[in-house]
């Protein structure tokens, strides 16, 4: 199972019989482990990584740093909860050490971003302090690359 | 000048090699897929490559000693030790060279006289011959049958052994086949060589990608360590093919030989590589299996998807390869291939390139990625089709 899943979060696009051949499971086998993995909530879902500097759009990506008085009954997730409803959110954590939240937002500009943070998150009842720390540059993301690496310019032909 | 009458006779009637067309031909297509070369698609990991780009930051650049520095001999030692249970003395039985192939080359110069037979069982790589005839030597070729997996027996060797046989290669785990042999066939062999004068190449190259049970060198069984030259590298275990990075171990009279040859004709094996290969050897056992494994993914994915495509196919159980038989489109695996590659753009080796036995058979290389091989399948599928109609 723990194989199956490395094996999905490496490539979630391969074929279950490609997916059984590699975990050396039947494919009726894999494809039940999937559907169990779904219905227990451990496979959540199946997402693109894109290169976006690559594409023909605009997409900012910022980290929050969050600071938030935690409330008595609830602690943090219901602060979490307020935070991570707005589409906005793209991920949100919680932290060890000299902050509370780690939260990714992705917009279309700088200034979308910005006034998100403004406007919507600071304001929430709890958050007690942001810093936002803008993405410049994305060099590798899941294991995955962005830079386009070249390629060995001649290889072998058995001439 | 006529350069007919130059250069050497012997080199001249070696044939150039068959398959070469079919790289030209892939060279000048788009969406091509290549199952045809056999080499690991993967990058060699990271800490070993930055271990050669250290040993060049502290100008590392100068020769080493012949036989490769002492520290990567005493590792190869620790190594064959500790994965297939070899001992062998790095001060005096482990030559460094630049690959397996020159390994190869060197152990023939070293033991053949013109006249002497040389035993190759095949199909199998294609430089056994061609580099005995150029040392003069006889090659004889022994063809293994898919009904015996591709094993040589110790029926067929005994039936080519004549007084003037001096060596046997024997290329396992075997490129194109996938055979490999299994410690009961190894005694067999040792039984027929044993009392004879009789010299084992044993081209272990492949040693690390065997899939079913553990790898057994011939050099292991009772009698054969004597008789038996191991050769083996870094190229398929590691992924490391451009470091051309090789070793050959045997007794110690036959080795300070072939270091005698090594030393006139490359003086010793790039400095950088073998500063990258010791560091291979230290912490390089987990990427060894990482790559297995991901190979035995694959074999099963291809074997499973020949399979339902109707093809009879052995189960490879070492190297990269798959060898379907294609008998049954009606085809010669030249053919076969050839037709395959201008029809669907997929590369794949005829089994004739191989030598006797190969015909009617196709190497397919599964060092490729999951979702080439996938596509190579349906292309596959399609040409069948066509051909059928």
């Amino acid at each position: 199972m723990k194989k199956l899943l490395q094996l999905l979060e490496e490539d979630c696009a391969m074929s279950t019989a490609q997916l059984a051949a590699l975990a050396d499971m039947t494919e009726d086998d894999a494809a039940a482990a999937i559907k169990k993995l779904k219905d227990d909530g451990v496979l959540l879902g199946n997402k693109a990584i894109i290169n976006w500097d690559n594409s023909d759009y605009e997409y900012v990506t910022a980290l929050i740093e969050v600071n938030v008085t935690p409330q008595k009954s609830d602690g943090f997730d219901r602060i979490a909860e307020r935070i991570y409803q707005y589409d906005e959110v793209e991920s949100v954590y919680l932290m060890s050490g000299g902050f509370d939240f780690t939260v990714i937002i992705s917009g279309r500009s700088l200034k979308e971003v910005a006034l998100f943070v403004a406007r919507k998150l600071s304001t929430i009842e709890g958050v007690t302090g942001t810093a936002t720390h803008f993405i410049l540059k994305k060099y590798k993301e899941k294991h995955l690359i962005f830079e386009t690496q070249d390629q060995q310019q001649e290889r072998f032909t058995f001439d | 000048m006529d350069y007919s009458k130059i250069v050497n006779s012997r080199i001249q009637s070696i044939a150039p090699s068959g398959i070469r067309k079919y790289f030209n031909l892939l060279n000048e297509m788009t969406d091509g897929i290549s199952l045809g070369i056999g080499e690991p698609d993967f990058v060699t990991p990271w800490h070993i490559r930055d271990a050669g780009i250290y040993s060049l930051e502290k100008g590392y650049t100068k020769y080493t000693p012949n036989a490769g520095f002492t520290e990567l001999r005493t590792e190869i030692s620790k190594y064959l030790k500790r994965r297939f249970g070899l001992e062998y003395d790095g001060a005096s039985e482990i030559v460094v060279t630049v690959g397996g192939s020159e390994a190869i080359d060197l152990s023939m110069r070293c033991i053949l006289n013109p006249g002497d037979e040389v035993i190759v069982p095949t199909p199998s790589f294609v430089c056994y011959g061609p580099l005995a005839a150029i040392d003069c030597a006889v090659p004889v070729y022994v063809e293994t049958k898919a009904e015996n997996e591709f094993r040589l027996t110790a029926e067929e060797l005994k039936a080519a052994i004549t007084p003037k046989t001096k060596m046997l290669v024997l290329p396992y785990p075997c490129n194109p086949t996938g055979a490999i042999m299994r410690k009961e066939d190894l005694e067999a062999i040792a039984e027929v060589l044993k009392d004879t004068d009789i010299i084992v190449l044993s081209d272990e190259i492949y040693s690390e990608l065997t899939y079913v049970g553990k790898h057994v060198s011939p050099a292991s069984i009772p009698g054969m360590r004597e008789r038996t030259l191991v050769v083996n590298g870094f190229s398929k275990s590691y992924s490391m093919t451009g470091w051309r990075m090789g070793y050959l171990c045997g007794p110690k009279e036959i080795i300070s030989q072939v270091t005698k040859l090594h030393q006139y004709g490359i003086m010793s094996a790039p400095t950088m590589s073998q500063y990258a290969s010791i560091e291979a050897l230290k912490n390089g056992d987990d990427d060894i299996e990482k790559f297995k494994e991901e190979y035995d993914g694959r074999r099963r994915f291809l074997l499973n998807g020949f399979r339902n495509l109707g093809f009879d196919c052995f189960e490879a159980q070492g190297a990269f390869y798959l060898f379907p038989c294609i008998k049954s489109s009606g085809m010669s695996s030249d053919d076969f291939c050839m037709g395959l590659l201008q029809a669907e753009k997929v590369a794949i080796i005829p089994g004739s390139a191989f030598g006797p036995g190969g015909e009617g058979f196709a190497r397919v290389c599964y060092a490729n990625s999951m979702k080439n091989i996938g596509e190579a399948l349906n292309r596959i599928e399609r040409y069948l089709n066509t051909i059928k109609k």
